[in-house]
């Protein structure tokens, strides 16, 4: 709620008002907002909210500082409500009702509904960004990039950092793509009119900029064919690939994360789930140092083969009897793993006898096994 | 004397069926333990099954377990096998609970009878139970079936038999 500031409700040139809705109550975060029930408008510059009663109690943000928002369904005794996630305060805002707020996000309620209309319209001005072509004489403040020295957050926080940086990313990435589409068409051409050879220089650049996306030669079925020979070559290439990755994790990775991993670096010829499986079916018969191994709860990981078993669950045993007990989640907070692969752990650490279970409404949580 | 609870009772995990086959036998081990040991302290011979899941036996209000049904019935059914309990309907939600098996009574009485030199005496089931000569005895206030199978156990080895007389039963001891 500290992202809001005083306004007087007018609205200014080239802003014009998209939709209000009655029977409005904010909320700053989870908690209900000082204010009553109120108006929300949104305009095509701002987000305005004012008091049924005392209409000069008025805010506004602008549409820029919203990072998404969401539906939130109603309940029995709940109004349904969008939950809209904000940038960071800009430094220059204008002074609002609340000067801090602990939450980056608001909810608007909806007491006499209306919020399907109103997120509809939301979304098209946040799509359509008018606000962006006709800036309006009022200070607009847009979302600034991070703070310095903010430390690794979790949570809201640490997503809309991550949703900052792709976002960066991603443009990069598209001012890159644009480069590599000219040279693939150029080379293309080449290919289609049989003119001449594809210079050495060229075929430099195409491999650098597969590079730079992690694959220094993609296996392809067209290069390797398909079957078990693709297959073996690409067992070969993921061990190579997984190494670092797998260290960093502690030596496994569940084979949905290698999955999404391996094919952002491909970017193209993307790999199958079957091909993923087969080609990992063969680490121990092509004598690689990864192993593809499946728990009771069917759950596919890969591991590295000097991973410890013994170490896992010793460590697993002292990290609960440390804190005398552990839900899946608070060990994958610990540890910072997945929370499925740290319940895949703790299930083999009660199957080796040291750990049992207490399994109540309150959740499932393991003891060191004093039995 | 209070009832002094087991380790077990205050750990949650007590209260959940262990999937470890290992870990789950020691769980039922403790369980039968302290299903015999409570009767034992507050003489009960039989169990309502119902009634038992709610009473302190099963069910810790300090640390908010209680056993489930299930785990409830698959202790009873180990105190079964073991000879310490039994059925007294076929929906198996009464029970007689032997915290002392028969056998076991019946050596106990029949130590009195020898060392008190009793040995060829007849003896009504209520001079036994609840005679001024057994008190302070364990066996003292023993339930009649309980006193029944204990010397049933006895005639079995041939050191006693059960003797029908006018107004009930009586044994002789050999």
């Amino acid at each position: 709620m500290d992202r809001f500031s005083w306004t007087n409700g007018l609205l200014e040139i080239n802003e014009t008002l998209v939709i209000q809705q009655r029977g409005v109550r904010l909320y700053d975060g989870d908690d209900k907002a000082k204010m009553d029930v109120g108006v929300a408008l949104l305009s095509t510059h701002r987000l305005i909210w004012r008091d049924n009663k005392n209409h000069e109690c008025c805010i506004a943000m602008p549409l820029s500082q919203i990072l998404f928002f969401e539906e939130q369904a109603g309940g029995i005794g709940k109004s349904a409500k969008i939950v809209i996630h904000l940038h960071p305060t800009p430094p220059n805002k204008e002074p609002g009702p609340y000067q801090q707020s602990k939450y980056s996000y608001i909810k608007l309620s909806f007491k006499e509904h209306g919020q399907i209309e109103f997120y509809r319209r939301l979304t098209e001005e946040m799509t359509k960004r008018r606000w962006e072509n006709t800036p309006v004489s009022q200070p607009i403040p847009t979302g600034t990039g991070l703070q310095a020295g903010r430390t690794r957050a979790v949570g809201i926080v640490g997503i809309e950092r991550k949703i900052e940086e792709k976002r960066k990313e991603t443009d990069k990435n598209i001012s890159e793509a644009k480069e590599m589409v000219e040279l693939s068409k150029s080379i293309a051409n080449k290919i289609k009119e049989k003119q001449g050879d594809i210079t050495e220089d060229e075929t430099i650049r195409f491999k650098s900029y597969l590079l730079s996306m992690g694959i220094a030669d993609p296996v392809t079925r067209e290069t390797h064919g398909s079957g078990t020979h693709y297959h073996m070559q690409l067992a070969k290439q993921l061990g190579d690939m997984l190494q670092a990755p797998l260290e960093e994790r502690g030596g496994m990775m569940a084979l949905t994360e290698v999955y999404c991993l391996v094919n952002r670096a491909r970017g193209m010829e993307l790999l199958s789930p079957e091909d993923l499986v087969n080609a990992c079916k063969m680490f121990e018969s092509l004598k690689l140092p990864l192993r593809l191994r499946v728990f009771d709860s069917g759950v596919m990981v890969v591991q590295l083969q000097s991973h410890s078993e013994e170490e896992m669950i010793a460590s697993a045993l002292d990290n609960v009897s440390d804190k005398g007990s552990l839900t899946a989640e608070e060990f994958a907070k610990l540890l910072g793993l997945s929370v499925l692969l740290s319940k895949e752990r703790l299930l083999l650490a009660e199957k080796m006898g040291h750990l049992c279970r207490d399994d109540s409404v309150e959740g499932l949580r393991f003891y060191p096994n004093l039995f | 004397m209070s009832f002094e609870w087991p380790w077990q009772y205050n750990f949650p995990p007590f209260f959940t069926l262990q999937p470890n086959a290992d870990t789950r036998q020691k769980q039922l081990e403790a369980w039968c333990s302290l299903a015999l040991s409570y009767c034992r302290h507050h003489k009960l011979y039989t169990l309502d099954v119902m009634e038992a899941q709610e009473s302190p036996m099963f069910n810790n209000k300090k640390i908010e377990r209680k056993l489930s049904m299930e785990a409830i019935q698959i202790v009873f059914e180990e105190l079964r096998k073991k000879g310490n309990l039994e059925w007294l309907d076929k929906n198996k939600l009464r029970c007689l609970v032997m915290w002392r098996r028969p056998e076991e009574w019946g050596k106990l009485i029949y130590q009195w009878v020898s060392k008190n030199g009793m040995v060829n005496s007849v003896f009504t089931l209520y001079e036994l139970s609840n005679g001024d000569d057994t008190q302070g005895e364990e066996f003292h206030g023993l339930e009649e079936w309980m006193l029944l199978r204990s010397l049933q156990a006895l005639q079995t080895d041939g050191r006693a038999e059960i003797i029908s007389m006018d107004d009930g039963k009586g044994v002789k001891f050999f």
